[in-house]
């Protein structure tokens, strides 16, 4: 699949909204952890080898399932593949919950479901629409119902 | 760099509805010859197929931080993805409809994560501030007890004199300008705001004790959330404190 590689290469140097050395494994047959810079920016998670500049690789954070493993473990796998795990093991079970908060929240159909949410709850208390103000109430994007909410 | 292709593939395919998808003429990159293609918006990805039943698509564009351009194109109805950067590829579109054009245009240049973040962390606030300012409230009346009001002479000399309160700035609901306005003591011969200190110098009011808001989220809005009994507590003891000192001055007055 065609991607715009130096668009995605730009917003992984963004400043990140989560950042740290953790160790990863990818869900690869004989794939071993293995320290690498993780960086979250809106809804990628970068992973870098610790001295380089360009990331390994990324993965969209959409229709995935973060799951907390054993101490200080989480994993990321998608909806259609859930045997295939991309596993991270965290210096502390801490930081391990920071991250698994982080990530659950870090979907573009989670912040769809957040708006749709607030929305709903400022017209009960209102009677506005707080999103006329936008010029974006009309959209089927934001509808309450949509989306299977 | 590798990239999660398959689940991509499957979020571009799978039945979760799209913003918009339609057919979409593409200028190539080396050749400028135009290509129609199934686009499919779904977030923040534009994916594009070779046909509309195609299983898996040609390729796609991550729409953050680009921009969203009519074009002077030839070809009617083009608008372009242009991103920032020195070699950054422009991508030239063209709908094949001014309706098709103007609803493409419109959620792709909404359609950036950055964006909904934006919007969401405005109505997250707008809430926040809602639900702060009914807890504010007395519930009862938030006049004072009696025909009493501020002479404005009054006010601006006590508004002069308030220290600076990191609490609670001026709200519409009125509740947070009276505690502003006279809370602070400085009434020429306020005696009783309070308490003193040791040195008989009349000491800005107690703020109320902290209430803890129920969800984590309301964490961050640092604004003191008073208990109403408290504040109806703190309301009666000042307007008393004013009542008694009107009646002192109307008193010298005569």
């Amino acid at each position: 699949m065609r991607y715009n590689e130096r668009e995605l290469l730009s917003l992984a140097r963004q400043p990140a909204e989560k950042a740290a050395e953790i160790r990863m494994r990818v869900p690869k047959k004989g794939s071993v952890l293995k320290k690498r810079l993780v960086k979250l920016v809106v809804n990628f998670l970068f992973y870098f080898r610790t001295d380089e500049a360009e990331p390994i690789g990324a993965l969209l954070l959409e229709r995935c399932r973060i799951t907390k493993e054993e101490e200080n473990v989480f994993s990321i796998s998608f909806i259609e593949e859930p045997e295939r795990k991309y596993c991270f093991e965290c210096a502390t079970e801490e930081q391990c919950q920071e991250w698994v908060e982080a990530l659950k929240k870090a979907s573009y159909e989670f912040l769809r479901r957040s708006l749709i949410f607030y929305r709903n709850e400022i017209q009960k208390m209102t009677g506005k629409d707080p999103l006329e103000q936008y010029g974006i109430s009309e959209e089927a994007r934001f509808q309450l119902g949509a989306h299977g909410q | 760099m590798k990239l999660n292709e398959r689940s991509l593939a499957f979020y571009a395919t799978c039945d979760s509805p799209a913003d918009n998808s339609g057919f979409l003429y593409k200028r190539g990159e080396r050749h400028t010859a135009y290509h129609r293609r199934w686009f499919v918006l779904k977030g923040n990805m534009l994916f594009y197929f070779e046909e509309r039943d195609s299983r898996e698509p040609v390729g796609v564009i991550v729409l953050e931080g680009c921009n969203v351009e009519l074009c002077d194109s030839a070809e009617g109805f083009a608008f372009a993805i242009r991103f920032g950067g020195t070699k950054s590829r422009t991508y030239v579109l063209a709908a094949e409809s001014q309706a098709a054009m103007e609803s493409w245009v419109k959620s792709l240049s909404r359609a950036s994560f950055d964006y909904m973040r934006v919007v969401v962390r405005e109505l997250e606030k707008q809430l926040q501030e809602m639900r702060s300012g009914l807890v504010g409230g007395c519930g009862g009346s938030l006049e004072p007890p009696g025909p009493w009001k501020p002479k404005p002479s009054e006010l601006e000399q006590s508004r002069e004199r308030l220290p600076a309160l990191p609490a609670i700035p001026p709200k519409e609901n009125g509740c947070a300008v009276w505690n502003n306005a006279l809370g602070a003591d400085r009434l020429p011969d306020a005696s009783g705001c309070g308490g003193h200190d040791e040195e008989e110098n009349p000491r800005p009011p107690p703020l109320p004790p902290r209430r803890r808001v129920s969800n984590g989220e309301a964490a961050s809005a640092r604004a003191i959330v008073e208990s109403p009994s408290t504040f109806c507590r703190l309301h009666e003891k000042y307007s008393r404190e004013v009542a008694r000192l009107r009646q002192d001055w109307q008193q010298r007055q005569r």
